[in-house]
């Protein structure tokens, strides 16, 4: 997938949880993306924060670290 | 052994009624029946049956043949007893001397202008006419035509002197499917009455009074074909003589026998009686005791069959090793353990998630729950997605919020309750026809409605039918009109607060309100972005608050956008804010685009849920899975239709076993279609025809229709239904045997005899199927889940006393532009539909007379938008995305408004998907198919890609021949 096309995914959730009530958005999209995405698609936006996520709205890379924080692999 | 129903038809001459009981005497039989029943019916129901031609129990009596006369005690005359309600201690005789007389005189009038051609006529042994001439016993017909006085009948073409008879009529055989014959006709008006009770088309009409009276479909001038007529078949049905008769019966004779079964077409799921002489399909017929259909048709489910026996059909396995080769015919053998070498050979190389597969949501639940298992206990992972994501899968998500289960809430028989009806993004009337049919009898009953839809849809004026209101809404905006419209509701105080505090979270409720009560999402702030005049949206907003029991239905003009989940949701806000849930006539209800969408949803088939809409990463359900099928399932989700796609750009993914499904015309963005499938080293097609799809595929087994398998449907109501095999696989298998064989192939070691015990292992499996098994359908014809020791007959409502997901919540649906944006370079917008006759891709449907209707896609366009590019009605014009660009003619209507243009995406050659783009819905991947911004322009013919892409597809199509 193209990082433009994953960016504009990840975005999309993003901007759904930022307009829902409550401090937890990013968990709430961390557990949406661990919920609906394949691991390879993980792994892409990992690969993209590493590399300065450009283009990710924060709350995306908050939830990355979220992720990277608690998704344990199977 | 096949399953042979022998299904229980009798007419009963008039519709059933529901008042109080009423005790009668009839030929000296006491009878109890319900207050407003005829004494006809009541009769019936005693076993009596009165001779009748007029009447028939799917419509109201009209009282026109006088054969169903009976005399009552106390009364003067000889009554209709169609006509006649029941009293309490009347006392009836429907055999007296007095009776009969007038029934024989009747009779004999009726057959004094009627051929006496019977046994050479098509109904001969199928007509009512006949019968009633046998059971009032005429044996004599004493009136002639005057010496001198020209011909008094409308039979015959000619006298005996060679002059044309100015009262016969041609034959009419301009429906391909049926033909009319008014010199059969008896004015009986059964099919006028078809036309406008049944189908609510009012195509029909009896021209003329007295003896001249005719049966007349449209205008002076029109024929069958050229008139409003839908070809549902109702009228045929309806026709007691051979006046109105099925071509087939004209050409192959009388049925012997039927077997009961479930449409292959749209969610409605209609239930059919599949008519055989012999082992050869006579006709379909609509099965009165469908629970979803009751008894009728579209012209899809009645006649578009005959694609089972097209000459393009596939019937032997075919396999090649490279895309530019021809495809060489193999036997079985060959073909299952080439494809499985292949599959297990990438994954050895690739890694065990390089592969996956497509359900199909046109398959039975049987098949659709092998395929997942094949993927997730034989490949080992969880790629495994449906087409439901391309059409429904924002129900899944947004329903599963906001009530906590993923379907409809309620029966199709709920909308005889309903007052209000609200209709979103969805065309009934050409999408989910027959259900169209019952919206339109309650809408002609009284019940309001209102659409909301881009385009004028029939339903919004057609006859006797015309909605209250239509907001005709700027493509890409549903989720601020769902928004407004639920603004009005909360601050004009039209909530049903007894509702909300009782049966949803009150907490997500406030905060809701608050949102929602914000001046920015009022019809007059939001319809600078909508294009909905704000009076009409609070007017709209009032009568669903206030008319009564409020019911929304919903499509795809819903779900397929960027914001298709939050339209959902937001729809289920609007139900809960007005208390609209629960019981009949209510409730939210998504109409399902294939026949087995829901089916498909419920088994499992998408990439993060096992069978019951449960997510893998749940260790409690994977264990279920994990014992019952002695293998590890994957904790992680897999990959959806998009991301394999994405996957195979990449080089990640590289086989794909895809059934029942042609991705690359029904799946947006063609070309990225094509890339991904052109990357894929494996490519599977399971079809019945060499799909667009199979252009890029390496191994081809062919399919069997639902005409020869058994199994299960699954519609938009939750109903399972059955399907039973008619006639044996032309292929030689059923699907689900051929996925078994694959996955035996493959090492699975599967042993299932028959769908049947694969329905054992979903009941057991899979908590809402527990109850379901083939001896319950058998019994009850069909049961609705969740179906188990809870609900041992299934749910017809649900959500009656508390949400499946304990309070109901509401969820903030704020708007967000999509950004498929319209601009200098592409200033319209393109939204997609479909078209009565035809019936998704078209593969099916194409193959059947169905295209005198509609043999190729057009794309409507407002006269204005077409007048400053200089288009005319039926020129060529070059339709242009970001995406791509095709080329198709215009139609220039007044139904799209200026600045959006339309087209349906049923053939190949247009290839609308060209243009759509790969934006989707946030939750859940669905692709935007209703939002493109594109420029037309005048067009000289085909594009390059048009015709590169025909070459490619014709190159791709060539079959070897058959080693001797």
């Amino acid at each position: 997938m193209s990082p433009e096309k994953m960016v504009h995914m990840a975005n999309q959730i993003a901007t759904f949880f930022k307009t829902q009530p409550g401090g937890d958005q990013a968990a709430r999209i961390a557990a949406h993306l661990t919920d609906y995405w394949e691991p390879r698609m993980l792994d892409q936006l990992h690969a993209h924060v590493d590399a300065g996520g450009k283009g990710l709205d924060d709350l995306v890379i908050a939830a990355e670290t979220e992720i990277v924080k608690t998704h344990i692999r199977a | 052994m096949k399953d042979l129903i022998i299904p229980n038809d009798r007419d009963m001459g008039t519709p059933a009624k529901t008042g109080a009981p009423v005790t009668l005497e009839i030929d000296g039989m006491a009878v109890t029946v319900p207050e407003g029943t005829s004494v006809l019916r009541a009769a019936a129901e005693a076993g009596i049956q009165i001779p009748k031609l007029c009447a028939s129990d799917n419509l109201e009596a009209f009282g026109s043949c006088r054969l169903c006369v009976v005399e009552i005690e106390g009364r003067r005359g000889t009554p209709a007893s169609c006509t006649t309600p029941v009293t309490p201690g009347m006392v009836v005789h429907t055999g007296s001397s007095k009776v009969r007389k007038i029934r024989k005189g009747v009779m004999e009038l009726y057959i004094s202008d009627h051929p006496l051609d019977c046994l050479t006529c098509s109904a001969n042994g199928d007509c009512e006419l006949q019968d009633m001439a046998g059971a009032v016993g005429l044996r004599d017909v004493r009136y002639e035509a005057p010496e001198n006085g020209g011909m008094v009948n409308h039979f015959e073409a000619r006298n005996t002197s060679g002059e044309a008879n100015p009262e016969w009529l041609p034959k009419d055989d301009s429906n391909p499917y049926f033909s009319y014959d008014p010199s059969k006709c008896i004015v009986c008006n059964r099919c006028v009455r078809a036309c406008e009770e049944v189908q609510g088309t009012f195509a029909l009409t009896i021209q003329g009074r007295g003896f001249d009276s005719r049966v007349s479909a449209g205008n002076a001038g029109d024929d069958f074909l050229a008139s409003d007529c839908v070809s549902c078949g109702a009228c045929v049905q309806a026709c007691p003589t051979a006046t109105l008769q099925e071509k087939s019966i004209i050409e192959m004779g009388t049925p012997d026998r039927s077997v009961v079964t479930t449409c292959a077409y749209c969610g409605v799921g209609c239930s059919f009686k599949a008519e055989m002489n012999g082992d050869e399909l006579v006709r379909m017929v609509p099965y009165k005791h469908g629970k979803a259909n009751r008894g009728h048709s579209c012209v899809k489910g009645r006649f578009a069959y005959g694609y089972a026996h097209h000459k393009d059909r596939i019937l032997k396995p075919m396999i090649r090793d490279r895309i530019t080769d021809p495809w060489r015919e193999v036997e079985w053998d060959e073909a299952l353990s080439f494809a499985a070498s292949k599959m297990r050979g990438l994954q050895e190389t690739y890694g065990k998630k390089s592969i996956g597969v497509i359900t199909s949501s046109r398959c039975t639940n049987e098949e659709t729950y092998l395929v997942q298992k094949l993927a997730r206990a034989v490949f080992g992972n969880n790629n495994t997605d449906t087409c439901a994501r391309v059409c429904h899968s924002p129900t899944g998500y947004g329903l599963g919020q906001t009530f906590g289960t993923s379907a409809g809430t309620q029966d199709f028989d709920s909308v005889e309750q309903t007052d209000v009806v609200v209709v979103i993004g969805a065309n009934p009337t050409d999408g989910h026809p027959v259900f169209a049919s019952r919206l339109k009898k309650r809408l002609r009953e009284g019940a309001k409605l209102i659409v909301v839809d881009p385009r004028r849809i029939d339903l919004v004026k057609s006859a006797h039918v015309a909605a209250s209101h239509h907001l005709p809404l700027r493509p890409g905006t549903n989720v601020a009109v769902v928004s407004a419209l639920a603004h009005v509701i909360v601050t004009e105080g039209l909530i049903n607060e007894e509702f909300i505090r009782a049966r949803c979270d009150w907490d997500e409720f406030q905060h809701y309100a608050e949102f929602i009560s914000n001046p920015r999402h009022s019809p007059e702030a939001t319809a600078m972005l909508t294009g909905v005049d704000p009076a009409e949206l609070r007017a709209a907003a009032r009568l669903f608050a206030t008319g009564g029991n409020g019911s929304i239905y919903y499509g795809l003009g819903v779900t397929e956008h960027s914001q298709g989940s939050t339209t959902v949701m937001g729809i289920a806000n609007l139900a809960m804010l007005t208390g609209n849930m629960g019981r009949p006539g209510v409730g939210v209800n998504p109409l399902r685009g294939q026949n087995n969408v829901q089916g498909a949803c419920d088994m499992g088939s998408f990439p993060h849920e096992l069978p019951g809409y449960r997510h893998v990463k749940g260790p409690e359900v994977r264990k279920v899975f994990e014992e019952a099928w002695d293998v590890q399932i994957d904790a992680e989700p897999g990959l959806r239709i998009p991301n394999m796609l994405d996957a195979a750009v990449d080089g990640t993914f590289k086989g794909l076993y895809c059934q029942g499904e042609d991705i690359l015309q029904s799946d947006p963005d063609t070309k990225h279609v094509a890339a991904g499938l052109a990357a894929m080293e494996c490519i599977i097609v399971h079809d019945l025809f060499l799909n667009e799809t199979a252009n890029y595929a390496h191994v081809f087994l062919p399919g069997s229709t639902f005409l020869e398998k058994d199994g299960t449907f699954t519609n938009a109501e939750r109903r399972i239904n059955r399907v039973r095999k008619v006639i044996p696989p032309l292929n030689g298998y059923a699907d689900w045997e051929i996925t078994q064989m694959l996955a035996n192939a493959m090492g699975a070691g599967w042993t299932y005899a028959h769908p049947a015990r694969i329905m054992e292992e979903i009941a057991a499996t899979t908590p809402s199927f527990a109850g379901v098994d083939y001896a319950l359908l058998e019994e009850k014809g069909s049961v609705q889940w969740p179906c188990n020791e809870a609900h041992p007959e299934g749910m017809p409502l649900m959500h009656i006393d508390a949400f499946m997901r304990g309070k109901g919540r509401f969820i903030v649906t704020e708007y967000v532009a999509t950004d498929e944006k319209t601009g200098p370079r592409f200033p319209l917008l393109l939204t997609t539909g479909r078209i009565l006759s035809q019936y998704n891709v078209g593969a099916q449907t194409r193959r059947t007379d169905n295209v005198v209707w509609h043999e190729e896609d057009l794309l409507e366009i407002h006269p204005h938008d077409a007048e400053v590019r200089g288009l005319k009605d039926g020129d060529w014009v070059r339709l242009a995305s970001r995406a791509g660009e095709t080329t198709l003619r215009a139609k220039l209507t007044d139904r799209v408004s200026p600045g959006v243009v339309y087209t349906t995406f049923h053939h190949p050659d247009t290839q609308a998907n060209v243009i759509t783009t790969d934006y989707s819905d946030w939750a859940t991947n669905c692709p935007e198919y209703k939002v493109t911004a594109v420029q037309i322009s005048l067009s000289n013919g085909p594009t390059d890609w048009q015709e590169d892409y025909a070459a490619q597809a014709a190159q791709a199509r060539r079959i070897l021949p058959a080693a001797e």
